[in-house]
C-alpha cells in the first residue's frame, strides 16, 4: 500500500544543511500498522510530511496504493490519505465550531449529505450532538483528539498518519484515544503509519515498526522481538531499557 | 419574579449555554462571553460609553443643538459661554455647541470613511504578502515600505494638495496614508499562523490557497486589526483635525473641530472658548476610542494585556 | 534511606490553593498534607490534578487572583505563612529551589547561560564575579557538561535540550538550597537523555543530603525513581505508597493509572479505561 524508497530529505543548503532523512526505504502492507519509533531529531515527523504531502523538497521514490507521488499531490490524494497530528489543542483552528470544522472537508470535495455526515462522525468517535457547535477551548485535550480523529476520518480515507497521536494527553485519556485508534482501524480496514517516541505505544498498535536515529532506520522488526525484549541493534536495545523506568547501573551503559 | 427578570435570565442563560444547538448560539454566546470580560474594566466602558455618545450625537445632532450651526450674528460675535450660548459664540457670531454637535458628523463621517478602506485593504495586502511569501510578498512589502517612508501628515498633505481640498479628498487623502501599519499587522499574524498544524490539517484536506487565506487566515487577523483601528481612530482623528486647521479639510462654513480651532487661533488669548472647546472635543473622543481600543485588546487578545 | 530528623525539611498541612473567578470558585488544591524529609519524593496526578499548584504554593508563586492557606507550610525550620516578600525572596533559590520543565522557556533567552548561573549565585551569597564564575563553571562539572568554559559563554538557543536542562539544574543548585522542586523536569527530553539527567539529579540530591520533591504525570518513571509516591487527583492526595510497593497501590484511581499504560509485555488488547468516581474528589487523606 506504501512504498518508500531512498527517501532523502534535505533542509537548507551549503555546509549549514541539515540532513534529516537520510536513504530510508520501508514498505507498508494494505491494512497493516507499521510503527517509526525514534527520538527528537531522528527524522521520523519528516517522513511522516513527505508522506503526507505537506513537505516538498524531498527526493526518492514514494508510492502509495500503487502510484509513484510526486511533489503536490492531486486532490483526490486527500480522500485517501488522512493525518492525526500530536498536539490537540493546536491541529484544531479556534475560531471555527466543531460543525465548521467537520464540514470544510466535505464542502471541499462536494460531498453531499453534510448533517448525516456530521452525525456519524461524531457518533463514531463516542461525543455526543452537544458537541457539535462547541469551540476547541471549550473542549478537553481527548475531545479535541478525538473531534481531529472524527476529522480525518470523514473523508472515508484508507491510510491514516498519525503523528504522535496521543503524546500531549494524560494517561487515562491516552487509554481511550488508544482504545478509539484500534476500534475505527479495524472497523474501517485502515493502512496506518504510527510515528512515536514511545515505545509501548507503538507496540501496543503496530504489526511491524521501524527504529530511526539521525535519519536513518537502524533496525526493522516485527513487534514481537519488542516484546520479548530482543532487539538486535544496540541502539534500539538502549531505547528499550531506556523506556522500563530509571535504574542507575543501567545509565551507566548509555554512551 | 418580574416577567422582564425572568426573560433577561432566560436569554442569558441560552447564551451561556455549553452545548450550543446551532451556529448563530455559539457565535452570539461567544460574543456575549466577550462582553462579559470587557464589561469588568471601567476605563473601557466608559471608553465604549464616549464613542457611543459620539454616535448618537451625530445622528441626532440637528434635534440636539440650540441653534443653527451657521447662522451668523455679528451683533453678537465673541462672546463667553452663557444660558444662551453655552460655550459661547465665535468670530461670526454663530453657536459654538451647536458647530460642535453638527461637527462630530463630519468626525465621525471621516473617521468611518477612512476605516472602511483603510482595514480591509491592510488585512488582504498583508495576509496576501504574508501567505503567499516569495515574489508576491516582496513587492507587496515594498509598495507598503514606500508608504511608510513619509510622514504621515506630510503625505496626506501632499494628496490634498493634488486632489484640491475638500471633506472627500481628505478622507482619501488619511486613507492613503493610514493603512501601511495594517498590512504589516496583518502580515506578521499570518507568518505565525502559517505554520501551525490547523493549517496544515485544513491544507491535508485539498484547500485551495484562496480559501485558506479567507477562511483560516483571515479571521484570526480580524481581532488584532479590529483593535488597531480604534488605537488609530484618535491619530485619524487628529490628521483630519490637522488638515482641516490648514484649511486642507472640511471647507467653511462646514463646522469641522480642526477648522473650528484654527479659525479660533486669532483669539486664543481674549477669548479662549473658540478655539479650546473644539479641541476639548477632540481630546475627549479621541480618548474614548483609545480607552475603547484597550478595553477590546483586553478581550480579543488578552496576551498583550 | 529517608532521614529520621526530628523536623522534616518540609512540612505541609491542609494546604489550599483557590482561584476566585467572576463566575465561581475554582480550588486547585483541597487540603492536602505530607512531609518530605532527605529523601525523594514524588508526585504523581495527570492535568488539573493540582501538583504543579501545590509546587508554586510552595514558593508563594501562585499568581492572582489564586489565594494559598494552610495550616502550616514550613521549610527548613522558617514558616513559610508568616513569611514577607523579603524572606521569601530569601528563601527562593536559597532554601527551596524549583526546576521547571522546558529550559527553552526558563533560561533567559538573552543572557549567556553561564552567567545566568553566576547571577543565581550572588543573589544569594556575597561573591566577587571570579568567584561566582568560578562556582558556576563547578556546578557546570558537577551537571557533568564536559566542556564547561565553552558552555559558560553560549546563550541557550545553543545548546540542546538535555544540555539545557543539566544547566537549569546547575543554576538551581549553585545556591545549595536544601530543598529541590522538580516540575516534570525531564518531560522534555528523549528517554535516554531523560536518565542522564535523572541519574545527576540523583547524584546531587543524595551527596548534598537535599530533599527532591518530583512532580511528574508519568507514575512508572515516578516509582523507579523517588523513594515514596504521592497520588494526586482532583486537588486531594489520594494514596502515599512508597515506591517498591505501588504495585500493591490501593486506591482505585492508583490501581486505574497502572492499568491503563500500555506495556510491552501487553500489547493488542483493548486498555481498561479509568472510570473516575466522583466520590475520589470528597475522601479523606489516607493516612501516611
Amino acid at each position: 500500500m506504501i512504498e518508500v524508497d531512498l527517501l532523502d530529505v534535505r533542509f537548507g543548503r551549503g555546509p549549514k544543511a541539515v540532513h534529516a532523512v537520510r536513504g530510508v526505504s520501508f514498505k507498508v502492507a494494505k491494512r497493516e500498522t507499521f510503527g517509526i519509533v525514534g527520538e527528537s531529531g531522528s527524522g521520523k515527523s519528516t517522513v511522516l510530511r513527505v508522506l503526507s504531502g505537506l513537505l516538498h523538497g524531498w527526493t526518492g521514490q514514494v508510492a502509495i496504493d500503487g502510484k509513484p507521488q510526486g511533489r503536490k499531490r492531486a486532490k483526490a490524494f486527500h480522500k485517501l490519505v488522512q493525518m492525526v497530528f500530536q498536539d490537540p489543542f493546536a491541529s484544531l483552528h479556534p475560531r471555527h465550531t466543531v460543525d465548521r470544522l467537520l464540514s470544510e472537508p466535505i464542502a471541499i470535495h462536494g460531498l453531499g449529505n453534510a448533517d448525516g455526515r456530521i452525525a456519524r462522525a461524531l457518533d463514531e468517535v463516542g461525543l455526543g450532538r452537544e458537541f457539535r457547535f462547541r469551540y476547541p477551548h471549550q473542549l478537553s485535550g481527548g475531545q479535541r483528539q478525538r473531534i481531529a480523529i472524527a476529522r480525518a476520518l470523514i473523508l472515508e480515507p484508507r491510510i491514516l498518519l498519525l503523528d504522535e497521536p496521543t503524546s500531549a494527553l494524560d494517561v487515562s485519556i491516552q487509554a481511550e484515544i488508544l482504545n478509539l485508534l484500534m476500534r475505527v482501524r479495524a472497523e474501517h480496514g485502515l493502512t496506518c503509519v504510527l510515528v512515536s517516541h514511545n515505545l509501548a505505544v507503538v507496540a501496543h498498535l503496530c504489526d511491524r515498526l521501524a527504529v530511526m536515529n539521525a535519519g536513518t532506520v537502524v533496525e526493522e522488526m516485527p513487534v514481537d522481538r519488542l516484546r520479548t525484549g530482543t532487539p538486535r541493534e544496540p541502539y534500539t536495545r538502549q531505547l528499550l531499557r531506556a523506556s522500563q523506568g530509571y535504574d542507575r547501573k543501567v545509565v551507566e551503559t548509555f554512551g | 419574579m418580574s416577567p422582564g427578570g425572568d426573560s433577561m435570565r432566560k436569554v442569558r442563560s441560552w447564551l451561556l449555554d455549553e452545548a450550543p444547538r446551532s451556529r448563530l448560539q455559539a457565535r452570539l454566546g461567544r460574543t456575549y462571553r466577550g462582553w462579559l470580560t470587557f464589561r469588568r474594566n471601567p476605563m473601557a466602558v466608559l471608553g465604549l460609553a464616549i464613542v457611543s455618545s459620539l454616535i448618537v450625537i451625530a445622528l441626532i445632532a440637528p434635534y440636539l443643538s440650540p441653534h443653527s450651526p451657521f447662522e451668523q450674528d455679528l451683533a453678537r460675535r465673541l462672546e463667553p459661554p452663557s444660558a444662551g450660548h453655552w460655550l459661547g459664540t465665535d468670530e461670526l457670531g454663530r453657536d459654538i455647541a451647536s458647530r460642535i454637535l453638527h461637527g462630530a458628523r463630519t468626525t465621525l463621517g471621516m473617521v468611518l470613511l477612512v476605516a472602511i478602506l483603510v482595514a480591509p485593504v491592510g488585512l488582504l495586502v498583508g495576509t496576501a504578502a504574508g501567505f503567499l511569501g516569495g515574489w508576491v510578498d516582496g513587492a507587496l512589502m515594498r509598495t507598503t515600505d514606500i508608504f511608510l517612508a513619509f510622514p504621515r501628515l506630510i503625505l496626506a498633505l501632499a494628496f490634498v494638495a493634488a486632489l484640491g481640498p475638500g471633506i472627500e479628498n481628505a478622507v482619501i487623502a488619511i486613507a492613503f496614508t493610514a493603512w501601511p501599519p495594517y498590512a504589516r499587522i496583518a502580515r506578521a499574524e499570518t507568518l505565525t499562523i502559517r505554520n501551525s498544524e490547523f493549517i496544515a490539517a485544513v491544507r491535508l484536506q485539498g484547500a485551495s490557497t484562496a480559501r485558506i487565506i479567507w477562511g483560516h487566515v483571515v479571521p484570526l487577523c480580524t481581532s488584532s486589526l479590529i483593535v488597531r483601528v480604534t488605537l488609530d481612530m484618535a491619530g485619524i482623528i487628529l490628521t483630519a483635525a490637522g488638515l482641516g486647521f490648514l484649511g486642507l479639510g472640511a471647507q467653511p462654513p462646514l463646522p469641522e473641530w480642526g477648522a473650528m480651532i484654527s479659525s479660533g487661533r486669532k483669539f486664543l488669548l481674549d477669548q479662549w472658548w473658540v478655539a479650546t472647546m473644539p479641541g476639548v472635543a477632540i481630546f475627549v473622543v479621541s480618548l474614548g476610542f483609545n480607552l475603547f481600543g484597550d478595553g477590546l485588546r483586553d478581550v480579543l487578545d488578552p496576551k498583550h494585556g | 534511606m529517608p532521614d529520621a530528623t526530628p523536623e522534616p525539611l518540609l512540612t505541609v498541612e491542609k494546604l489550599r490553593v483557590r482561584f476566585r473567578t467572576p463566575t465561581r470558585v475554582v480550588e486547585a488544591v483541597r487540603g492536602i498534607s505530607f512531609a518530605v524529609g532527605r529523601e525523594k519524593v514524588g508526585i504523581v496526578g495527570e492535568s488539573g490534578s493540582g501538583k504543579s499548584m501545590t509546587a508554586r504554593a510552595l514558593l508563594r508563586l501562585v499568581p492572582p487572583p489564586g489565594e494559598v492557606s494552610a495550616d502550616r507550610l514550613r521549610v527548613a525550620g522558617v514558616d513559610l505563612l508568616a513569611a514577607d516578600a523579603k524572606t521569601m525572596r530569601d528563601i527562593r533559590g536559597r532554601r527551596i529551589s524549583m526546576v521547571l520543565q522546558d529550559p527553552k522557556f526558563s533560561l533567559n533567552p538573552v543572557m549567556a547561560v553561564g552567567r545566568q548561573i553566576a547571577e543565581a549565585y550572588r543573589a544569594h551569597h556575597r561573591a566577587s564575579r571570579t568567584d561566582a564564575r568560578r562556582r558556576a563553571l563547578e556546578m557546570l562539572r558537577a551537571v557533568r557538561i564536559r566542556d564547561p568554559e565553552r558552555v559558560y559563554d553560549a546563550y541557550p538557543h545553543e545548546v540542546s535540550g538535555g544540555m539545557g536542562q543539566r544547566i537549569m539544574i546547575a543554576m538551581m543548585l549553585a545556591p545549595d538550597p536544601d530543598l529541590l522542586i522538580a516540575d516534570e523536569p525531564t518531560s522534555a527530553l528523549d528517554v535516554t537523555v531523560q536518565m542522564q539527567v535523572l541519574a545527576i539529579l540523583d547524584d546531587l540530591v543524595s551527596r548534598r543530603g537535599m530533599g527532591l520533591l518530583f512532580i511528574s504525570h508519568d507514575l512508572d518513571l515516578v516509582a523507579s525513581f523517588c523513594d515514596r509516591v504521592l497520588v494526586m487527583y482532583g486537588g486531594r492526595i489520594v494514596e502515599t505508597v512508597d515506591a517498591a510497593n505501588l504495585h500493591a497501590a490501593r486506591h482505585p484511581y492508583t490501581r486505574g493509572l497502572l492499568a491503563a499504560v500500555p506495556r510491552l509485555d501487553r500489547i493488542g488488547t483493548e486498555l481498561p479505561v479509568l472510570k473516575r468516581d466522583p466520590a475520589w474528589l470528597t475522601g479523606e487523606d489516607p493516612a501516611r
